[in-house]
């Protein structure tokens, strides 16, 4: 089973860069290799001011996950840089900030700090060795004979010079080509529990957001999008919208996706007003229609049959060989789940002449750039583009259809020189699509006499994330989309007779990776079906999995390991009716074991405990990694809300807002959460997504306990 | 359009705006006042919540007609209320953030919470807060930065 991650690395190099050719002049052919990437200067990522104050360039999106913190950790700890006098800035868009493998800017697949870990420090240890060049030369002495730290070059001969006094010679040395890393154990940041840089300016209200963005003389601009996705606008009646006294701008613009009509004024609530009394008569009558119950029904059946094959281990006859009452047939329903971050959808954008300059909290800035570009017939490099802190993403500000900026710049080409910010209101977002796809999962399990699965036959349906998009080339493989069966396919159960297909319907909903994408649904279906298999066979849910668990399967182990070291004490000793729920997941690279201690309280499932262990390689910062942890379970329980579900009725989505669409509040999540990182020098892995998959699972396990029921359709509903 | 003077951070401010304008479009488009957040304008996610005559308060469904005399005191005013300074230093030394967007409304709501609660336990903790939503999920560490920033104040009180 290949990675998805070495996949989309080794298809980058052999077609030779697809996406490459999307916003490049002249595209690379496609038998031709890539040039190789030349070394990244160091002043792009790093500027030392007069007053010691070294800022660091970070070339990915932070919107939560603390790149903005960790990635200079990295190079501040390889350059002996004072923390105390670090600062961080995001990138603007340039290829220079490329993440190495994909070719371009993006902050997604959990690999922020697996991808940068490298080229970070070489970047810190480089400067470092032209610090030390710059301050041997003055000082006519050798640099093996200089030391540094805390942003100071020592001499042997107590000589001392801060970097801030070196800067202006800096300039004349060569870069190096090869510096000597440090041993892990020479690490000054690295692995410490370091607090977040942008902590402050988040709780006094300093720090801007894509939403905050103004300028003189911005204009905000919102959409009335199609009720049915692919609608079109017939005609539109602006008469009640022009009731208020302020100036307000009304016209139809291309969606992706149909057509609509932008209302662009002054302020936002003008505009907002505006668009709710417009009557608009929509051509609806040429897209197709979705319907949950409609879909459900059609996936179900699909998932009776046989789909593209993943993966074929061994040999399925074996099922044939178990007694009836030995099989276990299990259907899984899984509905459309919306990211909704906290800060609703923008991107603000300027058009001037041949130029534009964009400020978007954007998860794909070059292919937001290239997006715009080409709405305007120029080139990237005429596009300016600003990543802006975001207020949470979770994979929503990165569709490939760019369809955030494409709007926002067919509504601003109308406004030379006057920056338009488009806003997408939390209903918009709610509707707007772009979500986790609905699924069914359908496992057929034939139990061995000593109770492991000796035969499992899985099928799963879901809407491929990648067909059809520039994408394909990469995600797809023998037409199998990895989103879809990701957490299936990849198991790390060794169970000798397995196949998983897959069925990828095409549906007229637009859908998009989600935080831990197709690992969502997968982990639950295989963690609930095992945690099943154990009680059948009466065995520790732990012990069972640790059995059953193939000696491949390493990080896996030691996480349950750790996890059933550290929660030993309160697991054997539950009060009365609270019961114990396990699951374990690898993804990203990443394992993660969980046990939580639940009860029932109000018809609603109470997570009183967690107790987490994972396993990331190095842990870079510490602190981070337990808020992502601690923060992951609390996004995974939106599988657990009674409202956690996107339904279609005749096309429409029923739900509106937070209130009929609702995430996670404080109480629904775990009381207390206590993180373990298994200790490692390995390369690290992802962290923002491998904590999400296991919490619903874990949590439906400690149910099944109390209720005898076993839950395979959600949301949970009713218990 | 009408003209309307509120006070806003103990200061008193004009502004010309249509009088069902939510005060959290005031203070963000007015008065360039942006740590208060627009997260759903139905009353839902309290990103938008300040304290209107010392009572936590939804911004987004508060129309500028509505808001009076009571004065309105928004996150860029807390470091210098003598709570308000406690809980943001609680929430740095936590590390709470992530994404932060939020945390403008769970901060001020942690105010209004510790100065009604002098010691709150978890159970008044998900009382005060719970109608405050964080994606990101921070809750855990929320919980936690409350319960220091109450030691705190209680330590200051016995000083």
């Amino acid at each position: 089973m290949i990675d998805r991650r070495t996949f989309i690395l080794a298809s980058t190099v052999a077609a030779g860069g697809a996406l490459l050719s999307l916003y490049v002049d002249a595209p690379v052919q496609a038998q031709q290799q890539p040039p190789a990437a030349p070394p990244l200067p160091p002043d792009a990522f790093v500027r030392i001011q007069p007053d010691g104050t070294i800022v660091i360039q970070v070339n990915r999106l932070e919107f939560g996950q603390g790149v903005h913190t960790s990635l200079p950790m990295l190079l501040a700890d390889e350059m002996d840089a004072d923390w105390s006098h670090v600062k961080a800035e995001l990138a603007p868009a340039a290829a220079v900030y490329n993440d190495p493998f994909y070719q371009m800017m993006e902050t997604g697949a959990s690999v922020s700090i697996a991808h940068e870990f490298q080229p970070y420090r070489e970047l810190g240890a480089k400067t470092r060795a032209m610090l030390i060049a710059t301050a041997a030369t003055r000082w006519n002495v050798s640099p093996d004979t200089c030391r540094t730290s805390n942003s100071v070059v020592r001499g042997p001969n107590n000589q001392s010079a801060r970097y801030a006094d070196l800067v202006a010679d800096l300039a004349r040395q060569p870069v190096p080509q090869n510096v000597r890393l440090k041993a892990p154990s020479e690490f000054t940041l690295i692995g410490k529990r370091t607090r977040r840089m942008d902590s402050r300016p988040k709780c006094d209200g300093s720090q801007a957001f894509g939403l905050d963005f103004y300028a003189a003389g911005l204009k905000v601009a919102v959409v009335a999008h199609p009720p049915v996705f692919g609608g079109r606008v017939k005609a539109f009646d602006e008469g009640a919208a022009r009731t208020t006294t302020e100036r307000v701008d009304i016209f139809e613009i291309p969606l992706v996706n149909g057509t609509g009509v932008a209302v662009v004024a002054d302020r936002f609530w003008t505009a907002k007003q505006a668009r709710d009394r417009l009557k608009i008569d929509w051509d609806v009558s040429n897209v197709e229609h979705p319907d949950t119950v409609d879909l459900r029904a059609k996936y179900n059946s699909l998932a009776r049959t046989e789909g593209l094959i993943a993966l074929n281990r061994g040999d399925l006859a074996a099922m044939d060989r178990v007694p009836v009452s030995n099989r276990l047939v299990a259907e899984f329903d899984f509905p459309y789940l919306a990211h909704a971050p906290m800060e609703p959808l923008n991107a603000t954008v300027r058009v001037d002449g041949d130029r534009a300059e964009a400020w978007v909290p954007s998860q794909l800035p070059t292919i937001d750039q290239a997006a715009i570009a080409e709405a305007l017939g120029i080139k990237p490099e005429q596009v300016a583009f600003h990543t802006l802190f975001a207020g949470g993403g979770f994979g929503r500000r990165g569709p490939l259809d760019a369809h955030i900026v494409r709007e926002t710049v067919a509504i601003a080409k109308r406004y030379p020189g006057t920056p338009v910010k488009l806003v997408w209101t939390r209903e918009d977002d709610v509707r707007g699509g772009h979500y986790r796809p609905m699924c069914a999962h359908r496992v057929q399990i034939g139990i061995g006499p000593d109770g492991m699965p000796l035969a499992w036959n899985h099928v799963v349906v879901a809407q491929s994330l990648f067909e059809g998009t520039i994408a394909a080339a990469f995600e797809l493989h023998d037409g199998i989309d990895e989103t879809v069966i990701e957490g299936t396919a990849d198991t790390g159960y060794a169970i000798p007779n397995i196949r998983v297909s897959a069925h990828q319907p095409k549906v007229n909903v637009p859908v998009l990776d989600f935080r831990s994408v197709g690992n969502t649904h997968g982990a639950f279906v295989m963690e609930t079906l095992i945690d099943e298999l154990a009680a059948r066979a009466h065995a520790d849910p732990i012990a069972f999995r640790r059995t059953l668990l193939s000696p491949e399967a390493k990080k896996r182990r030691r996480v349950l390991d750790l996890m059933d070291e550290k929660s030993a004490t309160w697991r054997n000793a539950l009060p009365t009716g609270h019961a114990l729920g396990i699951a374990v997941h690898e993804c990203f690279g990443t394992a993660v074991g969980l046990a939580v201690e639940v009860s029932v309280a109000e018809g609603r499932p109470r997570i009183h405990r967690a107790t987490a262990a994972i396993d990331l390689g190095t842990a870079v910062n510490p602190l981070t990694i337990e808020a992502q942890v601690q923060g992951g379970l609390a996004f995974g329980v939106l599988q657990l809300m009674g409202k956690g579900a996107i339904t279609l009725k005749d096309g429409q989505v029923e739900q509106r807002n937070f209130h009929d669409f609702t995430p996670p509040y404080m109480r629904d999540t775990p009381v207390a959460v206590d993180v373990h990182i298994v200790p490692s020098t390995e390369p690290p892995t992802g962290c923002g997504e491998p904590p999400v998959p296991v919490i619903a699972p874990a949590v439906a396990n400690a149910l099944s306990r109390l209720t005898g029921k076993r839950y395979r359709s959600l949301p949970l509903v009713s218990l | 359009m009408a003209t309307y003077t509120i006070t806003v951070n103990g200061q008193n401010r004009s502004v010309a705006v249509d009088p069902d304008t939510p005060l959290l479009w005031v203070l963000r488009e007015e008065l360039r006042l942006t740590g208060t957040k627009y997260g759903c304008g139905v009353a839902a996610c309290g990103a938008c919540t300040v304290l209107a005559g010392g009572i936590p308060t939804r911004s987004c469904v508060l129309p500028i007609s509505l808001v009076g005399a009571r004065e309105v005191t928004t996150i860029e005013a807390m470091a210098h209320d003598a709570v308000g300074r406690v809980v943001q230093d609680a929430w740095v030394a936590t590390d709470v953030v992530q994404c932060g967007y939020c945390q403008s409304g769970q901060i001020i709501t942690a105010v209004a919470l510790l100065k009604r609660v002098n010691n709150p336990d978890d159970t008044a903790i998900e009382q005060g807060m719970g109608a405050n939503l964080c994606r990101c999920g921070t809750y855990v560490r929320i919980r936690q930065a409350i319960k220091t920033a109450a030691q705190q104040l209680q330590q200051g009180r016995t000083r």
